[in-house]
């Protein structure tokens, strides 16, 4: 092994990357897109205050529903229309999940980790029981897959980049997003306005977990095609690793997405495009296993880099509470 | 005498009663669920269905010799993991790597364990217990320094890890350790490694064990100076910080401590039943645990009870699915269900009429307040 | 009413336009407590009517009720002569009542215009904001008021003083014609308290009414034109500042004879305990907030640092403490570099410290009043032997504590969340005070009963003459002055001023907590 290895080696992946681009792309922005839509669901309901570690849950839920939705009605609607109606049920599946996650955290004041550990233990149980119950002994079927549209990248994916963006101009230019941030920072002098801070709270919560419904629609009516127990796999976690990086905007969040994105496509595309030579036997010999692996690891790298700076909404977490005493 | 003890036993019932209640409802909400998809199955729409499986649930977890000893041997790991949790909240952390560390603990314990496979039975089985348990308290360390040092939350980490240590292991054991001679992956045999069976009945070294562990780590909490220093730090870091406790080492220490009784309970899970360690290994004990912590609201007698209710459930469910094709999932429903009555308790207050003490789990709000205010501050 | 015409006692009822607010027989109930008690209250138009009352004594719950906060069990409130009902603050401000918290109400991280639109926004549509409409229009009404401000600057940037005066902006912008304010120069040097009587008094002029809620006699007697006293949730009098003295109205507000001034005797300093020289400390954000702070205390005085809050003596303060590492100078305790110690050592070296904020840094309050007593010793015989804790030595220990500094609780068993404000407090002072070689108080009175407040002076007064070194940090001028042997003024992360009590003068201490230099 000569000295100029490792240097070479990075010259060689640089061009490699540079070479895949073109494959590369879309496949880092269909991975991003749960992640992000995951992620913008998390700045919904941080920057309204309210912390919902249950993403992963709201997901696994929405995508079964949507996939369930629309592997009953292939047959009679067509695949199309069967589609939407998956789409349009896990996004339903998604807000009636967030206004049970806005109830216990708004209006029960539970603890909103626990809350959040509610829906994500729940999804897995409801979720898996049901799949035994009715599809699987249906027989396995695809409820179709969406196909792409424009530069390999279906309609969900689009729509999410145009959710960013109209989020993020929201977010600061609108008077929703003067209230929300007003009601994730400091309620109480939002209280004193006249503002209501619970419905704005419920509204963010709910929006948000449509979101995040969204996102499981996209799993198995846009990706996949079919449903597997435990099929988000941890991506719900990953989205809120991505809200924090992002300082909880749409935007950032966006960003954090792509990063954790491009890292689950590096082994993809090994695989798909293999590269040659000396870099291609390297990145070769590396197990499958250890692809797979690396999205979780550099999740962990990145939050403990970035977490300590990041400052969230003041009044995150902490529930609001009316009757002030003397 | 006889008020004395009325006293205490009256105390008791207030402190479970909440919890018992929980129970209750969510047994009937899933009997409400259980009803609705019995459309679904071959036999259609069966009203009574649920006293059918909630009967056969009872009688693979009660109904004879073998089934209490299943219900014994399941409730041993959700004890040690019930434990790990708990340990976690009194510090306000939130260990969910507990699924993780379960497997790392049941890798370290059968690798090491077909090692020794020869060795003589107490060397043997101790030292793979100790290394399970150092395993886990290993994996239990890293998000636990990382929150101590860079406020990253545990509750993020932990997930993390516990996928990254699932597809680790399946590289490993297809790898590193697989043992020859057999048609899929799997380490060895463990042979003298095994926890030994009791008196006869099928129950293994594990299940005392688990016991020995809960009235340790009550003496822990309740009697030591260290038990002292982690309930300051799950209840107010700040003040913690101000009586001289360093949040940095008692935060890596208790998520250690929490990883080593993960570890332990996959070691334990290992020796005693499963033999093997092989990809796909059930890891419900870690979720099943977070159930467990918060049934037994982070107190280490209330884990052990809430422990032995839920490996009823689980010894129980097959018997139930066999006879009713109700589907074993229905116990993580009931689980979800049991979480949303504890958390949401004024529902079973407002059911069941009851003033009994609301729910408090020390050290979850502290939980929840280190996410947003992101550290503690070393 | 025309302008200049003002409300003459005496004058026949009928003849009079209708007070602008009053409140008659306001009642509120709180578990464990009647915080209002048949309250009445009557404010003119074009009057500065102050609400005088201890902490604690109700008034903020009575103004918290008129601004539709919270809801009386009794009583009614009229406006103009009219009955009305107030179910929350929407009302309140469609009624023209405006309200200046005592704890600000502005969002920090949003900018002054974002502040003072909320809830009222200025649109460009139905969904956007128009920002630059809104920042003309703050300007302008700023101008009424005689001051300038930025309408873009985010308000965490501002001063205090000047954070008040937007949430003054705040209540205008809504029309208000009954201006209320809790405590507004609780946290302002002498010179803002001047210029925020010059607002109020121009604001009167212009036939506003204003309910000015306080616990300063001075600085009530100079603004009100009529002053309410309560104490313990009724009104027990009612005066004119020209019939009136701070005496009576203090005695009015405890309801016995008060001394209003501790007598601090003379003070035997001796040898230096405390050195600081030269320090720099960076707070959370890494701003450099303590700039070269040189500090002695010796034994047997008190030696008080008074300044603006956000002065930088949070961080001095954490800094000697061990809660926060200093980025150069040194720290010596008697004689002894601890600039690098840890809490548990400085503690060790004899430090005792009662932190400014009790419910977070001072007790664990799910913990009992016996954890607590044995909070910083816990680790020590005979509250421990090796790993294991003595449970009876700690509950002796406790009970000790408790009979000697008064703490009223049923026992050493209960938890520490169940004691009031006042006796947390003395909790607290309980532990720490001892046979310390220096003393750290931050802010020991804030928010408590008279009572207390008097019981914890004369202990620090004992401390110090028992040998003791005292460390007194406070934002109450009046605490600093009454209780030290020697002042120091900090500003801006400096020592800008050093006084021994005979030579402290307020006016001049003021303008360097204020400005830093003392012209």
């Amino acid at each position: 092994m000569d000295v100029l290895f490792v240097p070479r080696l990075t010259v060689e992946l640089a061009g490699y990357l540079i070479a895949v681009l073109p494959d590369l792309a879309p496949i880092i922005l269909s991975l991003a897109t749960p992640l992000a839509l995951g992620a913008l669901c998390g700045v919904l309901n941080e920057r309204s205050g309210v912390v919902n570690i249950g993403i992963e849950g709201i997901m696994l839920t929405a995508a079964f529903t949507g996939y369930l939705t629309g592997f009953s009605l292939h047959a009679t609607l067509g695949p199309a229309p069967a589609i939407a109606a998956g789409v349009i049920v896990a996004i339903v599946t998604g807000g009636l999940l967030g206004l049970l996650h806005a109830w216990l955290c708004v209006t029960v004041r539970a603890d909103q980790i626990i809350a959040g550990t509610i829906l994500n233990v729940g999804a897995i149980g409801l979720t898996a029981y049901f799949n035994r119950l009715i599809i699987t002994p249906s027989g396995l079927g695809g409820a179709g897959v969406i196909a792409p549209l424009v530069f390999g990248l279906g309609p969900i994916a689009l729509a999410t980049v145009v959710l960013v963006a109209a989020l993020q101009f929201l977010l600061f230019r609108s008077r929703w997003g003067l209230r929300t941030r007003a009601v994730g920072e400091h309620p109480k002098a939002a209280d004193t306005v006249g503002i209501d801070v619970f419905r704005q709270r419920y509204q963010n919560v709910i929006a948000g977990c449509a979101l995040a419904g969204l996102a499981g629609a996209y799993l198995t009516l846009e990706s996949t095609g079919s449903f597997q127990n435990g099929m988000t796999g941890g991506r719900g976690f990953i989205a809120l690793a991505a809200m924090i990086f992002g300082r909880w905007t749409p935007v950032g969040a966006f960003g954090g997405a792509l990063l954790f994105g491009a890292f689950t496509a590096l082994g993809v595309i090994v695989r798909v495009r293999p590269a040659g030579g000396e870099l291609g036997d390297l990145l070769g010999a590396i197990p499958s296993f250890w692809y797979a692996a690396l999205p979780y690891l550099v999740t962990v790298v990145i939050l403990a880099g970035v977490v300590g700076r990041a400052i969230p909404p003041a009044a995150d977490g902490i529930p609001y509470e009316k009757e002030a005493r003397a | 005498m006889i008020a004395a003890v009325r006293a205490r036993l009256a105390s008791w019932w207030r402190v479970a009663t909440l919890p018992v209640l929980a129970i209750v409802l969510a047994l009937a909400i899933a009997a409400v669920i259980i009803v609705a998809s019995s459309a679904f199955t071959g036999t259609g729409f069966f009203p009574l269905l649920p006293i059918y499986a909630y009967g056969n649930l009872f009688a693979g977890a009660f109904g004879s010799d073998i089934a209490l000893n299943n219900t014994l041997v399941a409730a041993a790991p959700l004890m040690l993991g019930g434990l790990a949790i708990g340990l976690g909240f009194k510090a306000g952390l939130f260990n969910i790597g507990v699924a993780g560390q379960f497997l790392a603990g049941a890798f370290a314990a059968a690798v090491v364990g077909s090692s020794l496979a020869t060795a003589p039975v107490p060397v043997a089985v101790a030292v793979s217990l100790v290394a399970g348990g150092l395993a886990g308290a290993a994996l239990g360390a890293i998000p636990g320094f990382l929150k101590a040092r860079t406020g990253a939350h545990e509750v993020v980490t932990t997930i993390m890890l516990n996928n990254a240590t699932a597809l680790l292991l399946a590289w490993a054991v297809t790898d590193l350790a697989r043992a020859p001679g057999f048609t899929f992956p799997r380490t060895g045999d463990i042979g003298t490694s095994a926890l030994p069976v009791l008196l006869g009945r099928n129950l293994h070294l594990g299940v005392p064990l688990a016991f020995a562990a809960v009235f340790l780590i009550r003496w822990l909490l309740d009697r030591t100076t260290l038990g002292f220093e982690i309930r300051a730090v799950g209840a107010n870091p700040n003040a913690a910080r101000y009586a001289g406790i360093s949040p940095l080492r008692i935060v890596t220490l208790t998520m250690s401590l929490s990883g080593l009784l993960g570890g332990l309970a996959g070691a334990v899970q290992m020796l005693g039943v499963i033999g093997f360690y092989a990809s796909g290994i059930s890891a419900s004990v870690g979720f099943d645990s977070i159930a467990v912590a918060l049934l037994g609201r982070s107190d280490p007698i209330g884990i052990l009870f809430a422990a032995l209710l839920f490996g009823a459930f689980r010894a129980g469910a097959p018997l139930m699915q066999i006879t009713t094709q109700v589907p074993i999932e229905i116990i993580d429903i009931i689980q979800a269900l049991i979480i949303l009555f504890l958390a949401a308790e004024l529902i079973v207050r407002r059911v069941f009429r009851v003033r009994a003490r609301p729910l408090e789990i020390e050290g979850a709000t502290t939980v929840t307040r280190t996410w947003a205010e992101g550290s503690v501050r070393t | 009413m025309s302008e200049g015409e003002r409300a003459v006692p005496g004058a026949a009822r009928s003849s009079l336009p209708p007070p602008a607010l009053e409140m008659r027989g306001i009642t509120k109930r709180f578990p464990g407590t009647l915080a209002n008690d048949h309250i009445d209250l009557e404010v003119r138009p074009g009057e500065i009517h102050a609400l005088l009352g201890e902490n604690g004594a109700g008034k903020t719950t009575l103004m918290n009720i008129l601004y539709g906060l919270i809801s009386p069990d009794e009583g009614e409130i009229r406006i103009d002569g009219e009955p009305v009902a107030i179910r929350d603050p929407a009302d309140a401000i469609a009624r023209g009542i405006g309200m200046v918290h005592q704890h600000f109400m502005l969002v920090p991280v949003l900018t002054v215009a974002e502040n003072v639109v909320l809830g009222a926004e200025i649109m460009h549509g139905p969904v956007l904001l128009d920002q630059a409409g809104a920042a003309k229009r703050i300007r302008s009404l700023a101008e009424q008021l005689g001051f300038t401000i930025d309408p873009n600057a985010r308000v965490e940037q501002l001063s205090v003083g000047q954070q008040q005066r937007i949430e003054i902006l705040k209540a205008l912008y809504r029309r208000a014609r009954i201006l209320v304010l809790d405590e507004p120069t609780a946290v302002l040097t002498p010179q803002e308290t001047e210029e925020i009587f010059a607002v109020l008094r121009r604001l009167r002029d212009e036939g506003a009414s204003i309910v000015f809620i306080s616990h300063k006699l001075d600085e009530v007697l100079r603004i009100a034109d009529r002053i309410t006293v309560i104490r313990r949730g009724r009104v027990v009098g009612e005066r004119v500042p020209a019939a009136t003295t701070e005496q009576e109205l203090a005695d009015l507000m405890v309801g016995r004879s008060v001394s209003l001034r501790v007598d601090r005797g003379v003070a035997h300093p001796g040898e230096v305990v405390l050195e600081v020289r030269g320090l720099h400390v960076r707070d959370d954000r890494r701003h450099e907030v303590v700039r070269g702070v040189d500090l002695d205390v010796r034994h047997g005085e008190i030696v008080g640092v008074a300044g603006v809050a956000g002065n930088g003596q949070e961080e001095l303060v954490e800094a000697i403490v061990g809660l926060r590492r200093p980025s150069a100078g040194r720290i010596m305790l008697r004689g002894r570099d601890r600039t690098t110690a840890s809490p548990r050592e400085v503690r060790a070296a004899g430090v005792g410290y009662v932190p400014a904020d009790r419910q977070r840094y001072g007790l664990v309050l799910s913990f009992t009043v016996g954890d607590n007593c044995v909070l910083t010793e816990y680790r020590k015989a005979p509250y421990a032997r090796g790993v294991v804790r003595d449970e009876r030595a700690i509950r002796r220990r406790a009970e000790e504590l408790i009979a000697e500094y008064d703490v009223r609780t049923p026992g050493p068993g209960v938890r520490a969340s169940t004691l009031s404000g006042g006796n947390q407090q003395k909790l607290v002072v309980a532990r720490e005070f001892g046979d310390d070689e220096l003393l750290i108080l931050d802010q020991p009175t804030r928010g408590i009963d008279v009572g207390s407040t008097e019981f914890i002076h004369k202990q620090a007064i004992a401390q110090r003459d028992a040998g003791t070194a005292v460390l007194l940090v406070s934002a109450d001028l009046d605490e600093v002055l009454e209780l030290s042997d020697r002042v120091v003024v900090i500003h801006r992360g400096r020592v800008v001023g050093e006084f021994d009590a005979a030579s402290a003068e307020r006016e001049r201490i003021g303008l360097l907590m204020a400005r830093g230099v003392a012209a």
